[in-house]
């Protein structure tokens, strides 16, 4: 009897074709309108009406006695909620609405390795995530007269943060797509879930100010840690005692991200499928 | 020599959703460089059937090997011989034609020409467009172009030409024809019966569930559905009879008439959708009484019109409501 042998595929071209995921979804990003507007530049919009709002309001004042102003203030919650957004909730929802219009059926029928698809989803995170931070340094930076560190410490505190919350962020996002039922119910169950991290994790509102059992919720949550390492990076060192326990606290920064991100990759794992079989 | 393994081999394939079964044990083969086509209702399986096929869905139970492959566990490797063009989506589409093509073909390992399957689809003048700005149409030939991208071994069409005008779906032909000769294995679904009896070498009719019908093109229903129908107006009354020698009717109508010519007449070969209509009729509403058609043989009612062949003679046993309802009868069950 004959049989018939199945040609084997290049070695090597699940990287490549990752690579070139990435480029075909950030394309297809800021072609998008709407996630431009609501995740791309929605921290930057938010930065300008609290910086303008509260311009005449004190936020205290460095170990030199200079006012620190409200842009300055709010610019380390704002990257955090960009974290957030260009991670969690952009890929909750993108990876929702691919589910429910066809393009991951499409997809699933292709000889495209699943983990070139992660790599690619990773990668748009991690270019427009850059991009997103690198806009609000500028505009804080520019326009709005914050001076940004000058120590390498404080930039290499910022990459790993940066890249270690971008990731995990991501990560979560891919492993909460699996939760809303439909891509038009997907908005409808992802924002509220990012808001309320935004509101209880020191983005919005100061987290000292928050009421201890608050706290300890956004605690076990990955935005609260971000923040905090923002603060760490960019709020004058006087403001260190206004942290829990009087410290940044980078070690638990780097512990708490870390187990999100592997909460995260098991979750992946053992739930991502291309299709809902037999739904 | 033996023969070859078929492309696509089927055996007694079930699968059932809870108490419904979608499919209630289905048998086929698809002969390597064979183009197939599966025609039924809305709702009969066919979908179902492919999806399967394609690596998309469990089967309940039966065998089903796709290029020598379970198609539950076909790997990347696998899909990589598969081209896949599935029922419409409604994906965003903001890349452009040439984009997404050209992003597709790194897939494959052997792709074709980007620029020559955009030619083949038709798309030449829109491939800097993005997708979402295209027609419908215009998005089922980039459905098209995607799935034969990889140059597959075997191409699945589910509704291939939805939302085709004329113009298109005879272009669309054109480049299934030219995938043919290059050898490719076809297997289609599409509610056009025009296109199945155009592209396709066999077709089988899935209903309930159930083949009930396999077969060549030209002999699927059996020679007793493909009954020639002779019409003529005679004295302003419409006729029309079935009979397996039209000639000899005409020529015994000329002569009966003294030789004039008929009126209106025409000689007229049941299609392939006449054929596929009666089948699937005839599996949902089987007739009780096998002879008595609903409408019999016109009786002549005056005048010299010959005794016509007497249509019951042809009558299978088998096939009750097949050949003896009308041509009108079918529009009515085209209509239902």
């Amino acid at each position: 009897m004959t049989t018939i042998t199945v040609p084997r595929l290049p070695a090597g071209r699940t990287v490549r074709l990752g690579l070139s995921r990435i480029v075909n979804e950030v394309r297809a990003y800021f072609r998008q309108g709407d996630s431009v507007f609501f995740t791309f530049l929605f921290p930057l919009v938010m930065l300008t009406i609290f910086a303008t709002a509260f311009s005449n309001q004190s936020f205290g004042t460095d170990a030199s006695g200079n006012e620190v102003s409200a842009a300055a203030y709010y610019l380390p919650g704002m990257l955090a909620a960009g974290l957030l957004l260009s991670g969690l909730q952009n890929l909750a929802v993108d990876i929702a609405t691919e589910r429910s219009d066809g393009t991951l059926k499409r997809l699933a029928g292709t000889p495209l390795p699943v983990v070139s698809y992660f790599i690619g989803k990773i990668g748009q995170v991690l270019v427009t995530g850059a991009a997103q931070a690198a806009l609000l340094l500028i505009v804080a930076g520019v326009l709005f007269g914050v001076a940004l560190p000058t120590a390498v410490e404080a930039w290499f505190t910022f990459a790993w943060v940066f890249l270690l919350g971008v990731t995990t962020s991501a990560v979560l996002g891919i492993a909460l797509s699996r939760l809303p039922r439909t891509g038009k119910s997907a908005t409808a169950v992802v924002i509220p879930i990012t808001l309320v991290l935004q509101f209880i994790s020191g983005v919005y509102l100061s987290f000292s100010m928050l009421p201890e059992w608050l706290q300890n919720i956004a605690n076990a949550f990955p935005l609260k840690w971000m923040a905090q390492g923002m603060r760490a990076v960019f709020l004058p060192e006087n403001y260190e005692s206004e942290e829990p326990g009087g410290t940044w606290n980078l070690i638990g920064v780097l512990i708490a991200t870390s187990a999100w991100l592997v909460v995260g990759l098991v979750v992946c794992r053992l739930t991502f499928r291309w299709i809902r079989k037999d739904s | 020599m033996t023969k070859p393994p078929a492309a696509v081999s089927v055996r007694d394939l079930r699968k059932s959703y809870g108490k419904l079964n979608a499919l209630d044990g289905v048998s086929f083969d698809i002969e390597r460089g064979e183009t197939f086509a599966l025609l039924g209702p809305n709702g009969a399986g066919k979908s179902t059937a492919i999806e399967i096929l394609e690596g998309y869905r469990d089967r309940s139970s039966g065998e089903a090997t796709v290029l020598g492959t379970d198609p539950g566990r076909g790997g990347l490797a696998w899909k990589a011989q598969l081209g896949i063009v599935l029922q419409s989506t409604g994906e965003s589409g903001n890349v452009t034609v040439h984009e997404q093509l050209t992003h597709f073909a790194g897939f494959y390992p052997n792709p074709r020409p980007v620029d020559e399957v955009i030619a083949a689809v038709g798309l030449e003048t829109k491939e800097k467009t993005l997708i979402r700005k295209l027609s419908g149409g215009q998005r089922r030939r980039v459905d098209v172009a995607l799935g034969i991208i990889g140059n597959p071994t075997l191409l699945f069409l589910d509704e291939p030409t939805t939302g085709f005008d004329p113009e298109s779906r005879r272009q669309f032909w054109e480049l299934i024809r030219s995938l043919k000769a290059e050898g490719t294995t076809i297997l289609l679904t599409t509610h056009y019966l025009d296109e199945a009896a155009n592209l396709g070498d066999r077709a089988g009719i899935i209903a309930g569930g159930r083949l009930i019908d396999i077969g060549t093109i030209d002999a699927i229903g059996g020679a007793d559905a493909r009954v020639p129908l002779v019409r003529w107006v005679d004295r302003g009354v419409r006729r029309e009879q079935r009979t397996a020698e039209p000639a000899t009717l005409v020529a015994a109508l000329v002569r009966d008439y003294g030789g004039v010519e008929l009126d209106a007449l025409e000689v007229v070969r049941p299609s392939l959708e006449d054929i596929y209509l009666e089948l699937v009729a005839a599996y949902e509403h089987p007739a009780p009484e096998p002879v008595e058609g609903p409408t019999p043989a016109p009786e002549p009612v005056e005048g010299p019109t010959p005794a016509p062949e007497p249509v019951e003679g042809q009558e299978p046993a088998e096939r009750p409501a097949a050949s003896t309802s009308s041509a009108t009868d079918l529009s009515k069950e085209n209509a239902r």
